[in-house]
């Protein structure tokens, strides 16, 4: 089958990679770079699972070609944390009880760091409406809540750790 | 006056909310899920399926074979071909008899993804007439009676008689990762690597497919992205077929499925018809119960049995009554094998009941809520199979909870106030509804005696090491259970490890099913810390294991004396302990769309015990979002036997704006036998939604009997309600 070469920014470091004209994004960081943090719930754009920073901004890995993001600064699960030390969203999630069956947890984190950098201060609306591309089976979403409100908390009196990020909002590439 | 909570001793980690063990991994994304882990040599599988309902497998042809596939069928079963569990009547691929569309047929294996995705592969199918009505159907895999008092004389005794039929459709676990294994070849066996609930189930299940002796069928269990009951019986299936394919090719098999795969093929929770004929004084009390419960069990036996028998002894709710019969009946079908779903049976005999009793309530012109005041089980009632309650029993006071919490009364007059207007000027109305219920912890019956678990716990140089395959699922079962041997022990729960559950390290501590693992297995590790206690005296485990060596205590379940069952005639003590719970359920109609919007849910819920709150509250709150959905959303359509809606995009679970807010509050009614007084909590609180919304809808004006109550639905009735009004 014929393949393209892709030079891809992925977590900072730079790959180049021969993958199908038809590999998403979630195809590649998943089966190319061995980067499983992002999960493949649908793979139709359904569930948010698969969802990765593209610029700053949260995309659906499996709705989104990977010869689109040549020239991009791709960011996936394992990039949130800075070495040991957990994101202030990934804390809270571990905290409030916000992750359960943990499958689903990767592509909210994703989804609400983008919501994060660019609205530090959310309201309760924007949280919603931020997360409604993304499933979650165990939780019925309330402990997502009052995680979110913590890590944005901690946050607010911490300075910004991803200042690079240009920080735009929710999921595109079509969210249920 | 009902009991009070009472509290034994004050408790340093039993109470306490500590982040979730593996919190940290699953956050930072390096948890391993089955599709995450890689072995050289790595095939990927892929299920060729029936697409007849009925039939005869008459043969198969293929189109070109890329070089390197592998390809098993039903003649390279080296064992039996069937699905070790109650029956051996389901194959694990057909071999001329086709009972259901999407059965497993072939199984083709390819290191690349793109070669085996491009096998084309026809079946030669006979089709049959297919049996898809499961009224008409005759032929029953399971009948279950149960008799308490006489009924006619219940009957006679009663000023009213109210009838009623409700019905509930199928309802998809969705667990957000799908099923998935891998099959490692081994010089004389098999490992499997899964996703699943139950080690030893797939264990038994792969011996006699293989004809492997246990020791050579190894099972482990990895990160498993929710159950719900759909990774307890299923696996076998999924891992039978790894396992065949890996055997054959010698290579290390992974099967995942996908979406649409995992929603087509595997088990769903089974739909119901439940008729309530009820005998009611004036007052409101009910002097007879005459239930008839019928499941669509579909084309195999799987766990259906089981399942009718939760659902049959929960029918007749948390209410008192002396005069019962229950009949129940699980009947076969065309479609795919119905099976393991929280709950388990009691959520669709308790939306009957339920339902019932509003409709009692507006057949005798009296308050829903006095309904269930005057019949709600106390102290010293018996249910239906005879069980005395004992002081645990707080239906009573998780009513009184609920409806202080929700301002039940004065809210339901308000909406009465609003929907008066609404009515006239077309705005949306609303409605509130509740529902008492309540959900047994354990295996059923002697189940527990039985399956005689066992759990063991290893000192360690700093600690303990629990050794059980009881599964964490995303319930939080590794948290728990450390922070019940942590409490025993008195240590802090750092010093608590947990073994992975893999079959050739852990006892058979029984499948992560029923809502048992806290109050059964939790239980018998809470002894086994008993017992290390004793053993180590005031040694610390260091001196201890420098002077005695190593230190194993297994301990194993044990019937509390006074507990006693009679399977043949359905009575006695069914469950050693009960939950009780009360939901009430605030809604929206929109009078455009006919979407229903639940606005505010309150869930009140005794679970003896909360070991770990926040955990217990996220099962509370995801439970009862899945409760909602299986009332208003979730509808499998079946078309000729088949789910026409496989994909997410079609089949409706909860998002984010679906979901409302939810108040929770957590009873503690202590059981004696319980660790720490803990009962169930993972079933019980998808019991209560599904009643509670509809009675919720009662209110607002719509007479909904039968679920999912999509907005198709509440479109006709809601015009209907219109046109009558003007």
């Amino acid at each position: 089958m014929r393949k393209i070469l892709l030079r891809l920014r992925v977590n900072g470091a730079h790959h180049e990679v021969a993958v199908r004209p038809s590999a998403t994004v979630l195809d590649v960081v998943r089966d190319t770079l061995h980067l499983t943090g992002t999960k493949r719930g649908c793979d139709m754009g359904t569930c948010g699972c698969c969802t990765v920073l593209v610029d700053g901004r949260a995309r659906l890995g499996c709705l989104t070609l990977a010869a689109e993001v040549e020239g991009c600064e791709v960011r996936t699960i394992e990039s949130l944390r800075e070495g040991e030390q957990l994101h202030p969203l990934q804390s809270a999630f571990a905290e409030c009880g916000a992750a359960q069956c943990g499958f689903c947890t990767p592509g909210f984190l994703m989804t609400c760091s983008a919501l994060l950098s660019r609205t530090p201060t959310p309201t309760p609306e924007q949280v919603k409406d931020a997360i409604s591309g993304n499933l979650c089976r165990c939780t019925g979403y309330t402990k997502m809540y009052e995680a979110i409100d913590r890590a944005a908390a901690q946050m607010r009196t911490e300075p910004a750790r991803e200042p690079e990020l240009s920080s735009r909002e929710a999921v595109s590439g079509g969210s249920r | 006056m009902p009991p009070r909570p009472r509290r034994p001793r004050p408790l340093s980690v039993v109470g306490t909310s500590p982040p979730r063990l593996e919190g940290a991994a699953k956050v930072a994304g390096t948890a391993r899920y089955v599709d995450d882990l890689e072995f050289p040599g790595l095939l990927l599988g892929r299920t060729i399926r029936s697409t007849v309902p009925r039939g005869e497998l008459l043969g198969w042809s293929m189109g070109r074979r890329p070089r390197g596939l592998h390809v098993v069928s039903a003649a390279d079963i080296p064992g039996r071909n069937a699905i070790a569990l109650l029956e051996p009547d389901q194959p694990c691929l057909v071999r001329r008899e086709i009972r259901h569309a999407a059965e497993p047929v072939l199984l083709l294996a390819h290191e690349d993804r793109d070669a085996l995705a491009s096998v084309a592969v026809e079946l030669r199918e006979r089709p049959r007439k297919a049996q898809l009505d499961v009224r008409a159907s005759r032929s029953f895999c399971k009948e279950i009676l149960i008799e308490k008092g006489n009924l006619s004389r219940g009957f006679a005794r009663a000023d009213r008689i109210v009838e009623g039929e409700y019905t509930t459709g199928h309802q998809e676990q969705l667990y957000v990762e799908t099923q998935g294994v891998i099959a490692v070849p081994e010089k004389d066996g098999v490992t499997i690597y899964g996703s699943l609930q139950c080690p030893y189930y797939v264990q038994k299940a792969l011996v006699e497919l293989l004809s492997l002796p246990p020791e050579r069928v190894r099972i482990i269990q990895v990160e498993t992205g929710g159950g719900f009951g759909g990774k307890e019986e299923y696996p076998s299936m999924i891992a039978g077929h790894a396992a065949l394919l890996a055997l054959k090719s010698g290579r290390p098999v992974k099967l995942v499925y996908d979406r649409s795969e995992d929603m087509l093929a595997t088990t769903k929770r089974h739909p119901s018809i439940v008729r309530h004929k009820t005998g009611v004084r004036r007052d409101g009390s009910l002097t007879a119960m005459q239930i008839d419960v019928l499941l669509d069990a579909g084309a195999y036996v799987t766990l259906s049995p089981v399942v009718l028998s939760r659902g049959v002894l929960h029918a007749a709710g948390p209410y008192r009554c002396e005069d019962v019969q229950i009949l129940g009946r699980a009947a076969m079908t065309n479609t795919p094998p119905n099976g393991a779903f929280r709950g388990f049976g009691a959520p669709q005999t308790q939306f009957a009941v339920e339902v019932h009793m509003e409709r009692i309530a507006e057949a005798l012109g009296i308050d829903p809520l006095e309904l269930r005041r005057r019949n709600a089980l106390r102290p010293g009632d018996t249910t239906a199979t005879g069980q005395r309650l004992g002081a645990d029993c707080s239906a009573l006071p998780c009513l009184e909870s609920a409806v202080r919490r929700s301002r039940f009364v004065a809210r339901r007059r308000a909406i009465e106030k609003h929907n008066a207007k609404a009515r006239v000027s077309g705005g949306p109305l609303r409605g509130i509804g509740l529902a008492l219920f309540f959900h047994g912890s354990g295996f059923t019956g002697a189940g527990e005696v039985k399956l005689a678990s066992r759990a063991a716990l290893e000192l360690t140089p700093t600690g303990a090491r629990i050794l059980v395959a009881s599964t964490e699922i995303g319930q939080g079962t590794r948290t728990i259970l450390s922070q019940i041997v942590a409490e025993e022990l008195g240590w802090p729960l750092s010093r608590i490890e947990v073994a992975d559950p893999d079959t050739r390290e852990v006892p058979d501590s029984g499948p992560t099913v029923a809502s048992r693992t806290c109050m059964i297995v939790g239980e018998i590790l809470r002894r086994c810390a008993q017992s290390l206690k004793r053993a180590l005296g005031r040694m610390t485990p260091r001196q201890y294991l420098a002077k005695n060596g190593p230190l194993v205590v297994t301990e194993q379940y044990d019937r509390p004396k006074s507990m006693h069952w009679d399977d043949v005639h359905y009575r006695g003590d069914a469950y050693g302990a009960y939950g009780y719970g009360c939901d009430v359920i605030e809604l929206e109609i929109d009078p455009v769309t006919a979407e229903v919007r639940p606005a505010e849910v309150t869930a009140v819920q005794d679970i003896g015990r909360a070991i770990h709150p926040v955990l217990a509250a996220g099962q509370i709150e995801g439970g009862t979002a899945q409760g909602i959905a299986f009332a208003l959303a979730e509808e499998v359509v079946m078309r000729d036997g088949r789910m026409a809606n496989a994909q997410l995009t079609n089949y409706a679970v909860p998002t984010p704006l679906d979901t409302p807010p939810m108040q929770v509050e957590i009873l503690e009614f202590p059981y004696g036998h319980g660790p720490f007084g803990a009962k169930g909590v993972g079933e019980m609180p998808i019991d209560g939604p599904s009643p509670a919304v509809v009675n919720a809808l009662r209110h607002a004006g719509l007479d909904i009997r039968d679920i999912p109550a999509v907005p198709e639905r509440i479109a006709g009735l809601v015009d209907s309600m219109r046109g009558a009004a003007t």
